[in-house]
């Protein structure tokens, strides 16, 4: 094939490593949980290409694609919802202004 | 040869929208970028013959969860890039911890060998994914739906308003 699959997977680990660093040094909530659906994004990247390049007789890979889609509509609606509910009552949505529960 | 150059403006077009949603200090911006990168995995896709997978990306990220980032962004909009900067004091541990974390990904990954093959994609693979949702895999579907569900009910009680 034209495209090896390392390619691909490279091309994930970048895409995975910018949505971890947007998890770690982002202020805003809603910020952390983009840097979440590009991690999101970088993994189902990696299923399709092994599912094209190592067993594409079988829907396996493209299923657990799907599953992660819905996992992360789930978890996207969950989170925003919890951002607005904080913001309702906290006026912030700073994660560093967020620390009710440190010791 | 075509394919590999489509290949490499996309990857670069992806990444950079991915780099433009984690930094950009504007968070309309970071969310316009993040619909760029979803666009970009979507061509990626694609390029993989998984063209069912590329339309739901486009259906289920730009169309839904775009859309709900915005109206997030919108309900909390009072600190969009007023305070001091977008960025957390330990950014640059994040940045260096990222940037050695992608070095050694790469590394492993150019020298791991996969046992690949070129076998071509079946033409019923969409029928293939159907089927397998109500045969091998029905119980994780159906888990799936009721996660879903509960989820949805999840967002309404959260972000309800409450009086009293």
């Amino acid at each position: 094939m034209a495209i090896p699959l390392s390619w691909y997977l490279i091309v994930a680990a970048a895409l995975f490593c910018i949505g971890f660093y947007g998890v770690l040094a982002r202020r805003n909530a809603v910020a952390i949980l983009m840097g979440v659906e590009l991690m999101l994004n970088a993994v189902n990247i990696n299923f399709l290409a092994f599912w094209r390049y190592v067993r594409p007789e079988e829907p396996l890979g493209q299923v657990f694609a799907i599953f992660v889609l819905a996992v992360a509509a789930a978890e996207a609606a969950v989170g925003l919802a919890l951002i607005i509910s904080i913001y309702r009552t906290r006026k912030t949505i700073n994660i560093d202004n967020i620390d009710l529960l440190r010791g | 040869m075509l394919q590999q150059v489509i290949f490499i403006l996309m990857a670069i077009f992806t990444l950079g929208m991915a780099l433009g949603t984690v930094t950009a200090r504007n968070l309309f911006h970071a969310a316009l970028f993040l619909v760029g990168t979803f666009a970009g995995v979507a061509v990626l896709y694609v390029l993989l013959e998984a063209e069912f997978l590329a339309v739901s990306q486009v259906v289920v990220y730009i169309g839904a969860i775009a859309t709900l980032i915005i109206f997030a962004i919108m309900l909390s909009r009072s600190m969009m890039g007023k305070e001091a900067g977008a960025m957390n004091k330990q950014w640059l541990f994040a940045a260096g911890g990222s940037a050695l974390l992608f070095i050694v990904l790469a590394m492993l990954l150019s020298k791991v060998p996969f046992a690949t093959q070129v076998a071509p994609v079946p033409p019923d693979t969409i029928e293939q994914i159907g089927s397998s949702f109500v045969g091998v895999y029905v119980i994780p579907f159906e888990v799936a739906s009721v996660l879903l569900l509960v989820a949805l009910i999840g967002a309404i009680m959260l972000a309800r308003e409450r009086h009293g």
